[in-house]
């Protein structure tokens, strides 16, 4: 058996060799990603490392790059997105390309790139919304809160939202860290915010806001929240504002928290603190709060109410929780409602992907492309990434080890020789020329961001994002 | 499209000419005081004379061994850099308490040791660790001093499968 292993071992190197010296111009393979979100960023990163020849283009929809690090971490987590100064290293090696302004799907199909790479790497996000289909949910101010993320963070197809901030009490469906994002922002005192890389034009808008009080509800109960602690201790922290949290929903909970794992645990156990025995200097910071923000469970939304234009509240049914597994109840809906008035509501549900190519095999129910660990089904060089793949749970941790663990997959397919060395980059460029789309570099990405940072160094914020498309590309191609 | 082809690289000169294909992930922190890290920086380490060293070691899940000069005052993450220990990701936020890819794993009697324990912001972080222990600390936490010479930490993998539920 033995011998016979190695034999076939070898044959399977003479073959790789043969069929990259025989193939395309030469033996360099080009592969592309799609998206520069970390996804994109730290799977080219392992291509990179791991093959001393591979060439990696980037490609991106919008003329700047870094996905949600720009367009979803919130402003006053500026710590976060130090992350973009490895993508920066990656970006400016000789052997990778950010090609910014191509939205793969419409100005270049997949088949297209596909002649001209030895692997296609998906990894485009998740840009789409989980909807709540429930009567009323398009009326005025009911928001998503993906779209009110990307309205303070700049998107350029956010930047116009209709959000009206005259009123006393928004209602946030759904206890994620989006969820708590979207809260801390309504929340937060204006002077903290204002040093952050928050756009000026909502800045301006929530100066005059009123509201004073944000509820968030959870369709289940504390042990099923999906914000993190480091979330939740800052909201507790935030500055002229207190929790209001109510006991009745945490009475008990001490005698399970202490048999849970130790994420869930040290999360409940702050809710329990924080709830049933405050110390003095939570008392002493919540003593003088302005506003508030309020933890509600067991309600389901059924109902947007309205008076005919504007959202004016929220009707839920209240749910009971079943399941012996503790941290894993489900709800189930019982003939009880509750109506809570308000003027603002936002939907923080979870975000969904799509598919950008009619081929694409696509898991509707989930929202992701149908992968086996990164390998797209039943498409020989279509990999995915990121959310994309993994679906829209977890932080810049998880997309990271799910980048490096994809880029090892395509290195290992090329390595055993799976993957055919095409190596017509050119094509694809000379292709994207014709069709007169133009494309931002990340020289161009450079200039953008001298003009960001000096901008906001102005007025005292570390970056004034430019929201405007038309704006990024004159400047890119200045 | 002049600017597709002839990029030209910029930024960490080392990165590109160092022949070593891990030179190019080693995370090659930018040290420049960046303006996003603002009062938010906790890393300690200053002085730029020479400073006292002790020898720390880096295990990896793989078995590979990192023997390091750690300079007394560093942080680990420090030390990982300084060294140019090539560790996928490691130190993602930069030493900002942001991300906890800084992962480290001691043995007790080594984390009972140490003269400060894990605030409470530390812990935090610490819980969206894969592969979390009863002593796992972030390396960018930890403060290197005389008596850790000899000290040997445990580099834990990345979760295997991002995707496994
Ligand atoms: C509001 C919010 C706040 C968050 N805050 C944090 C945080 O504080 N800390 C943390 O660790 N994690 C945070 N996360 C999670 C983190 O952002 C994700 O883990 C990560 O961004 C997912 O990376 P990705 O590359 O898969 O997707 P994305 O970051 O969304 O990147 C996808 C990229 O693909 C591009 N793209 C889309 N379609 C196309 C197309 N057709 N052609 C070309 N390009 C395309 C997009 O423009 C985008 O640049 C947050 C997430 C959200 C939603
Ligand atoms: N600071 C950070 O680190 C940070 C910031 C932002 C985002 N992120 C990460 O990004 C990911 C996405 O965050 P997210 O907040 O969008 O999603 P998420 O964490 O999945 O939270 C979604 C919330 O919506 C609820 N929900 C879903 N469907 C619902 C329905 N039909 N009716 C009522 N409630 C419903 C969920 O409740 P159920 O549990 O009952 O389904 C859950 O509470 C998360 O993993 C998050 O940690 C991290
Ligand atoms: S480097 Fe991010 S927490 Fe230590």
């Amino acid at each position: 058996m033995f011998p016979q292993r190695l034999c076939m071992q070898h044959l399977k190197q003479v073959l790789k060799h043969t069929v990259r010296n025989y193939s395309g111009s030469g033996n360099i393979p080009h592969v592309c990603v799609v998206g520069s979100g970390p996804a994109g960023f730290y799977t080219a990163q392992q291509l990179l490392k791991g093959n001393n020849k591979i060439h990696v283009d980037i490609y991106e929809k919008l003329p700047v790059p870094f996905g949600l690090v720009r367009y979803g971490v919130a402003p006053d987590h500026p710590e976060v997105k130090n992350v973009i100064n490895t993508f920066t290293q990656t970006a400016n090696n000789e052997r990778c390309t950010f090609i910014g302004n191509v939205c793969v799907g419409q100005d270049i199909s997949l088949s297209e790139l596909q002649k001209c790479y030895t692997a296609v790497i998906l990894s485009y996000g998740a840009e789409d919304d989980r909807k709540l289909n429930i009567p009323g949910e398009d009326v005025q101010n009911v928001v998503s809160a993906r779209n009110f993320v990307g309205w303070y963070n700049g998107l350029p197809e956010d930047k116009n939202l209709d959000i009206d901030l005259d009123t006393d009490v928004a209602v946030i469906l759904g206890v994620g860290n989006v969820a708590l994002d979207v809260a801390r922002i309504l929340l937060t005192p204006i002077d903290i915010l204002a040093k952050t890389d928050i756009t000026e034009y909502s800045l301006e808008r929530l100066r005059k806001s009123h509201i004073k009080r944000v509820i968030l509800v959870g369709r289940r109960g504390p042990l099923q929240v999906a914000f993190t602690i480091k979330e939740l201790r800052e909201m507790i922290k935030l500055p002229g504002c207190r929790p209001v949290l109510h006991t009745q929903d945490y009475t008990g909970l001490d005698s399970i928290y202490k048999d849970l794992p130790r994420p869930r645990k040290r999360l409940t156990e702050l809710m329990y603190k924080t709830a049933i025995t405050p110390t003095e200097t939570d008392y002493k910071l919540w003593n003088n709060a302005t506003k508030e923000w309020e933890l509600r469970f067991r309600l389901s939304p059924l109902e947007i109410l309205h008076d005919g234009v504007k959202a004016s509240g929220v009707k839920f049914g209240v749910n009971r929780l079943e399941g012996s597994d503790m941290v894993n109840q489900k709800c189930v809906l019982t003939d009880e409602t509750e109506s809570v008035p308000c003027g603002l509501v936002l939907r923080s549900i979870g975000y969904r992907s799509h598919q950008i190519d009619s081929s694409l095999p696509f898991d509707v129910k989930n929202g992701v492309i149908d992968n086996t660990r990164g390998r797209v089904k039943d498409m020989k060089g279509i990999y995915c990434s990121g959310w994309v793949g993994t679906g829209p749970v977890g932080v810049i941790l998880g997309t990271m080890t799910d980048g490096f663990d994809v880029g090892k997959t395509v290195l290992k397919d090329l390595d055993t020789g799976l993957l055919d060395t095409i190596s017509n980059r050119e094509d694809a460029l000379q292709l994207l020329q014709r069709r007169g789309v133009k494309t931002v570099s990340f020289k161009d990405w450079n200039k953008i961001d001298m003009i960001e940072t000096t901008d906001g160094e102005n007025i005292g914020k570390p970056r004034e994002k430019i929201a405007d498309i038309d704006k990024l590309l004159n400047i890119a191609h200045a | 499209m002049s600017g597709l082809a002839g990029m030209r690289c910029v930024v960490p000169k080392f990165a590109q000419f160092v022949m070593r294909p891990m030179a190019l992930t080693t995370t090659c922190i930018n040290r420049k005081p960046n303006i996003l890290l603002g009062a938010r920086r906790f890393t300690t380490s200053v002085s730029t004379r020479a400073k006292e060293t002790v020898s720390i070691q880096f295990v990896c899940d793989d078995g590979t061994k990192y023997t390091t000069n750690a300079k007394v005052g560093d942080n680990l993450l420090d030390v990982v850099i300084e060294n140019d220990i090539d560790l996928d990701g490691f130190g993602a936020c930069e030493g900002t308490l942001a991300c906890s890819t800084c992962h480290l794993i001691l043995e007790q009697s080594d984390y009972d040791k140490l003269p400060q324990e894990p605030t409470d912001e530390e812990l935090d972080m610490l819980d969206l660790a894969y592969g979390l222990t009863d002593t796992s600390r972030l390396g960018c936490q930890i403060i290197v001093s005389k008596d850790m010479d000899g000290l040997v930490v445990r580099v834990p993998d990345g979760v295997a499968d991002a995707r496994e539920p």
